[in-house]
Formats: C-alpha cells, sequence, structure tokens
C-alpha cells in the first residue's frame, strides 16, 4: 500500500512537471493552431540559459528572470521570423517546421554550451520528505508545488485584459481581427508566454536531471499530456498531466520488473492512441467541427 | 536548348501519355541507367558501398513514405517503425528456413498488416492527430522489438543477416548487393510513375486534396487511405528487408528509431511531395550534405580559419540537418523537385523566355 502510495505521490507531482513542459505547447496551438513541437528543445534550451547565466558567477534567482526574458524574447523572434510565414500553410509543413527547430536546437544549443551533463542547483535540497510511510522525493515535491502554482498562475491571467484578448484570437482570428485586436502580436505573445513555461519547466527538470539535451525528451510526455487533456485546453493540461503521470510511474512501478523496462514510454504512447482513437479532443478539448 | 519540343507532335494518345514524352528526358532516363549499371566500373568500392549503396535504398523508402504522404496525404512519423517490421520479419524468416524471394513478400505483408492496423486506428482522425498516432506506433514497435528478445536477439545484441541468394544469384559481394538495391530503387521508381497514372493514384490524389470532394464522386475515402497505407507500408516494409540484406547485414533498434522516421520526412519534403525524382535528390541531400558540409567546416578549422571546439564539431551534422529542413520549408516548400522542374522547363523554351508557360 505504501509502495502504490509513493508511486502515486511522485507520479502526481512528475506529471505536474510534466504539465508545466506542456503549457507552452496549449498556449501556442490555442492561439495560432500551430503544434509546437520544438517545445521539448525550448525547455532544453531555457534549461541551458538559467544554467549558463549561473555559470557566469550570478545567483540563481538572478538567473531565472534574466532567463525569463531571454526566453521571452526568443519566443517572439521564433514567431515573427519563422512561424509567420507559415500561416496558411498545410499542416505538415508547419510540423516539419517545428520539428526542424527541435533539432537545431538540439544541435545549436549543447553544441555552443557543451553536451556534458550539468547540474543546476536551486537549493531545494535531496533529503526526501517522508509523510507516514510514503517517501516524497524532495524535488518534484517542489516541482510539483511550483508547477502548480505556475500553471494556476496562467489561469488567472486568461483573465486579465491581455488574457481575454488572446481567448478571443484562439475562438477566431477573423472576428478578432473585425474588432481591432492584432492577431498577429497576441499569437507573438503567446509564443514569448510558451518560452516562459519553458523556462519553468527547464529549471525544475534541470534541477532534477541535470542539464544536458535528453531534457528535449520531455517532449513526448508533454504530447501525451495535451492529447489527452486536450490541445487547447489550460485545465486539460492540469488533468493530462496528473494522469500521464500517475499512469507512467503506477504502471511501471508494477510491470517494470516482468517485461524488461521502460513501460514507461509504452503507457504514454498508448494514452496518446487510445485518447486518438476514442476521443480525439481529450478530455477537455473542444471538437472541431469541419466544415466542407 | 536540349529539350527542343520542336518537331514532337503526338499523333496518338499513348504517345502522349508516355513517362517520358520530351526525347531528351529519355535520353537523361538512358543516361542514367547506363551509369547506374556501369558504377562498379568507375567508382571505388568505399563510394559505391558506403554512399551510393545506402543512396539507393533510401531514395526507395523515401518513395514508399511519398507515395502515402505526397499522393494520398497522410501524414506518417511512424515510418522507420514499418522499415524495422519488414527488416526483422524478413530476417526471422530467412532463418526460419523461407526462400529469400518469400521472405522478402512476407516481410512486405508483415508490415503492411502491423502498419494498416496502426493505419486504421488513426484514420478516423488527420493532420496533427496523425502525426501523434504514428508516432505512437513509432515507440510501441521500438520498445516491441527491444523487449522481446526473440525478435531482437537480445537487448543489445544485434542480428546478423544470414546469406541468402535470389533467384539463384548469390546476394554477398558488394557489387551483388548493389546490383540488387538497384533493381529494387528501379523497381519501385517505375512503380511510382505508374502508380499516378492508374484510377488508383487518382482516387489517392483526390482524397489529399478534399477528401468530401472525392467521396462525393465516389471515391470511398476510408477504403482508399486504408488501401495507401496498405501500399506504401508494404513497399516499405520489403524496402526495410533490403536495407537489412544489403547494406546493414547487421541490424540493432537504433538503426530504426524515431530519428530516422523524421529523417524519411524530410527527404520526402527536401525532395518534394509525391515526385519520383524528389525521392531520390532528397534522400541524397539529406544523408550527403550534413556531412559534406561538415567535412568542409572541419577542413577550414583545420587549416586555422576558423577554430571549432570538439563538442561543436559533433553536433554539426544536426544543426545543418535542422537548418537545411527549416530553409526548405521557407524558401522552396515545393523541395528540391521544384527546382529540378525550374530549370527543366526554363532550358525547354532556352532562349526565348517570354514562351514560357
Amino acid at each position: 500500500m505504501a509502495y502504490f502510495l509513493e508511486l502515486l505521490v511522485n507520479g502526481a507531482l512528475t506529471g505536474l512537471m510534466y504539465s508545466l513542459a506542456a503549457l507552452g505547447f496549449v498556449l501556442i496551438y490555442k492561439a495560432s493552431g500551430v503544434p509546437n513541437l520544438a517545445q521539448g528543445a525550448m525547455v532544453m534550451a531555457a534549461a541551458y540559459v538559467v544554467w549558463f547565466f549561473t555559470s557566469l558567477g550570478l545567483s540563481v534567482w538572478l538567473a531565472i528572470p534574466l532567463g525569463v526574458a531571454t526566453m521571452f524574447l526568443f519566443g517572439l523572434m521564433t514567431e515573427r521570423v519563422l512561424l509567420r510565414r507559415m500561416v496558411g500553410q498545410p499542416v505538415i509543413m508547419v510540423v516539419m517546421l517545428t520539428l526542424g527547430m527541435e533539432i537545431v536546437l538540439r544541435g545549436l544549443v549543447p553544441g555552443f554550451l557543451g553536451a556534458a551533463p550539468k547540474p543546476l542547483d536551486i537549493g531545494i535540497g535531496l533529503a526526501p520528505v517522508i509523510i507516514g510511510d510514503v517517501f516524497i522525493n524532495r524535488e518534484y515535491l517542489v516541482g510539483g508545488v511550483l508547477a502548480l502554482a505556475l500553471i494556476g498562475g496562467s489561469m488567472l491571467f486568461f483573465r486579465t485584459r491581455t488574457g481575454t484578448k488572446m481567448r478571443a484570437v484562439s475562438d477566431d482570428h477573423v472576428a478578432s481581427w473585425a474588432v481591432g485586436l492584432s492577431v498577429e502580436r497576441v499569437i507573438g505573445l503567446s509564443w514569448g508566454i510558451a518560452g516562459i513555461a519553458a523556462v519553468g519547466a527547464g529549471t525544475l527538470w534541470g534541477a532534477v536531471q541535470g542539464v544536458d539535451w535528453t531534457l528535449s525528451g520531455l517532449l513526448f510526455p508533454a504530447v501525451a499530456v495535451v492529447i489527452l487533456g486536450g490541445v487547447d485546453s489550460i485545465t486539460g493540461v492540469l488533468v493530462g498531466g496528473l494522469l500521464v503521470g500517475i499512469l507512467g510511474s503506477v504502471i511501471p512501478g508494477y510491470l517494470d520488473s516482468y517485461a524488461g523496462g521502460s513501460t514507461r514510454d509504452v503507457v504514454t504512447s498508448l494514452i496518446i492512441l487510445v485518447t486518438i482513437v476514442f476521443r480525439p479532443y481529450g478530455i477537455f478539448g473542444r471538437e472541431d467541427i469541419e466544415r466542407i | 536548348m536540349f529539350y527542343r519540343l520542336s518537331g514532337i507532335h503526338h499523333t496518338r494518345y499513348e504517345s502522349a501519355r508516355a513517362l517520358w514524352p520530351v526525347p531528351a528526358d529519355r535520353w537523361q532516363v538512358v543516361a542514367l541507367a547506363v551509369l547506374a549499371l556501369a558504377a562498379p566500373l568507375f567508382v571505388s568500392n568505399l563510394y559505391l558501398g558506403s554512399y551510393i549503396l545506402p543512396w539507393l535504398i533510401w531514395a526507395a523508402a523515401a518513395l514508399s513514405l511519398s507515395l502515402l504522404m505526397g499522393l494520398a496525404g497522410q501524414l506518417h512519423f511512424g515510418f522507420a517503425a514499418v522499415m524495422a517490421i519488414g527488416a526483422y520479419s524478413s530476417i526471422h524468416l530467412v532463418r526460419a528456413g523461407v526462400p529469400f524471394e518469400l521472405a522478402l513478400l512476407g516481410a512486405g505483408v508483415v508490415s503492411a498488416l502491423i502498419g494498416t492496423v496502426f493505419g486504421a486506428a488513426a484514420l478516423r482522425v488527420k493532420g496533427l492527430y496523425l502525426v501523434m498516432a504514428t508516432l505512437a506506433m513509432q515507440y510501441l514497435v521500438d520498445w516491441v522489438i527491444i523487449n522481446v528478445p526473440a525478435i531482437s536477439g537480445g537487448a543489445q545484441a544485434t542480428l546478423r543477416t544470414p546469406a541468402v541468394s535470389f533467384l539463384g544469384l548469390p546476394i554477398s559481394t558488394l557489387i551483388e548487393r548493389y546490383y540488387f538495391a538497384l533493381g529494387w530503387a528501379v523497381l519501385i521508381t517505375l512503380f511510382f510513375m505508374n502508380v499516378k497514372r492508374t484510377s488508383f493514384g487518382r482516387a489517392l490524389v483526390a482524397i489529399r486534396d478534399k477528401d468530401f470532394a472525392a467521396a462525393v464522386i465516389g471515391v470511398d475515402p476510408f477504403r482508399y487511405k486504408l488501401m495507401a497505407f496498405l501500399t506504401s507500408s508494404f513497399i516499405g516494409g520489403v524496402t526495410g528487408a533490403v536495407l537489412a540484406f544489403c547494406y546493414y547485414r547487421a541490424v540493432t533498434p537504433e538503426q530504426f528509431s524515431f530519428n530516422v522516421s523524421i529523417q524519411l520526412v524530410a527527404m520526402v519534403l527536401v525532395g518534394g511531395l509525391g515526385s519520383a525524382i524528389g525521392g531520390y535528390l532528397g534522400a541524397g541531400f539529406v544523408l550527403l550534405v550534413p556531412i559534406f558540409l561538415t567535412n568542409f567546416i572541419a577542413g577550414l578549422g583545420e587549416s586555422g580559419w576558423i577554430y571549432i571546439s570538439q563538442n561543436l564539431m559533433a553536433h554539426l551534422p544536426l544543426i545543418f540537418y535542422g537548418a537545411m529542413i527549416i530553409g526548405f520549408l521557407l524558401l522552396e516548400p515545393l523541395g528540391l523537385a521544384k527546382i529540378y522542374d525550374n530549370i527543366r522547363k526554363a532550358l525547354l523554351v532556352w532562349p526565348f523566355r517570354h514562351s514560357r508557360s
């Protein structure tokens, strides 16, 4: 029972951190309908940027705001230079463009900043938290709580004036244009905020498992989170993240010893497949009505 | 210039519908065929074995993916998994004593069946969801291959291909493997060029352009999408088997990983969706250009022009490869085939540019 609880709690906390990686994906998809497969690589780049600032001798609490600024600008630039030229192109072009970005980032960032894993210490400490019989990984605990706070913050953000604009743009581009919203600017902003979300995810994951290129592999669980929760729903990110985290922790916890390891990827793949077959728009996503 | 159209008058429908109505194109094809057949005479074994041979097989793979993506418009991000199924099933069939010819067919059938199962699951959805579903297929197939020792020969082990012969001719030396791969690539190219002219190919194109409209004119989208998955997975599976027997000769799961799937999609896109020559150009470009550019930069580094750290050097192919994908999407979304076509059209009317259609 304690083993199950331990898997459950740690899985839920990991899931929250997956949600944080998936948040950027949803923001961009919601605003512009672009599936950003480079989100994993952006998380990795953000972790590298924060590490780079700390390696200059700055404290972490200064490096994170600097990282936020850098990644925000990076998001804005990406939208302006690359994605805006893809408006109206078929989805395969957009998907391949973001994948191309993923590949370039995976080469460029470790290429210039070093491929060896780097520690990123944000002062959490290593001793596990013990509640009753349950061991909880302290890094996961802090990460999960912070992720929850950040996702909650982004939910609140959608109630502000800018957030309302973003919701309007995600509803209908032409109608937003008609009432005088700058659709381009809002979409650019969504990329910027995705960059900020990447800093959150990158810092937390970097602190947990070290900063190197494998962080870009977060794309796969993030995609599962997004598909399960619904590609255009922030609530979906939260619930989807919890579910993917828990299933991806509990099932391998019992099956890994029989199946020869790494069942987590299988669980993630199956979540994607089952969702797509039975409910393609996810738990909270809006069902697309396609007009002929 | 070379492509004079004057004097070419089609008096029969057959000649107007020919694969290459312009004589200059026919001469090009003949010249290419002669060059390809004579390649072992003037190309060193190193180049033949490590550049031309894989290029031909990857081009065949790109063409089979192009059938699905370019003609039928269905995205597939797990094509390496389809090829892996073909490679592993052919090896196991040959080991079980099945003749190589039948093993190739068997590999195609197994890949077609498994590929179509995933295709059918994904056919209710399109676009982004199809990408994700095929991506999940890639991970599942990878996991099954790695974790079932009966298939992979153990997690770390490589599976060596046994010696085989095709229709009585042994396939073991480099020259024999080269001709076998060449034959397969030519067969696929001819199939690909001709399928576009059949009712099947036209139905696929109709579905790609608008599936509702295709349904209205009597093309059942579900059935034809399924057939597209079936055909392309069959060819992909056999190509995987050819790749295993002619090039790798010892297969490991990493040779068919997710990155290889991306590479195949990149070949199709860089070459040009749904174009036969694009398959060859794209495969050559994606395989060779990052290597050449990296070697070039390495040469610059050695001669002291620029300083490049060892670490950056190792990441250069990845950077060039990604930059190439982005560059083509931004500058020429129709790929190298379109560039080729533009040049050909310009030469058709040269020097009378104004008469260009």
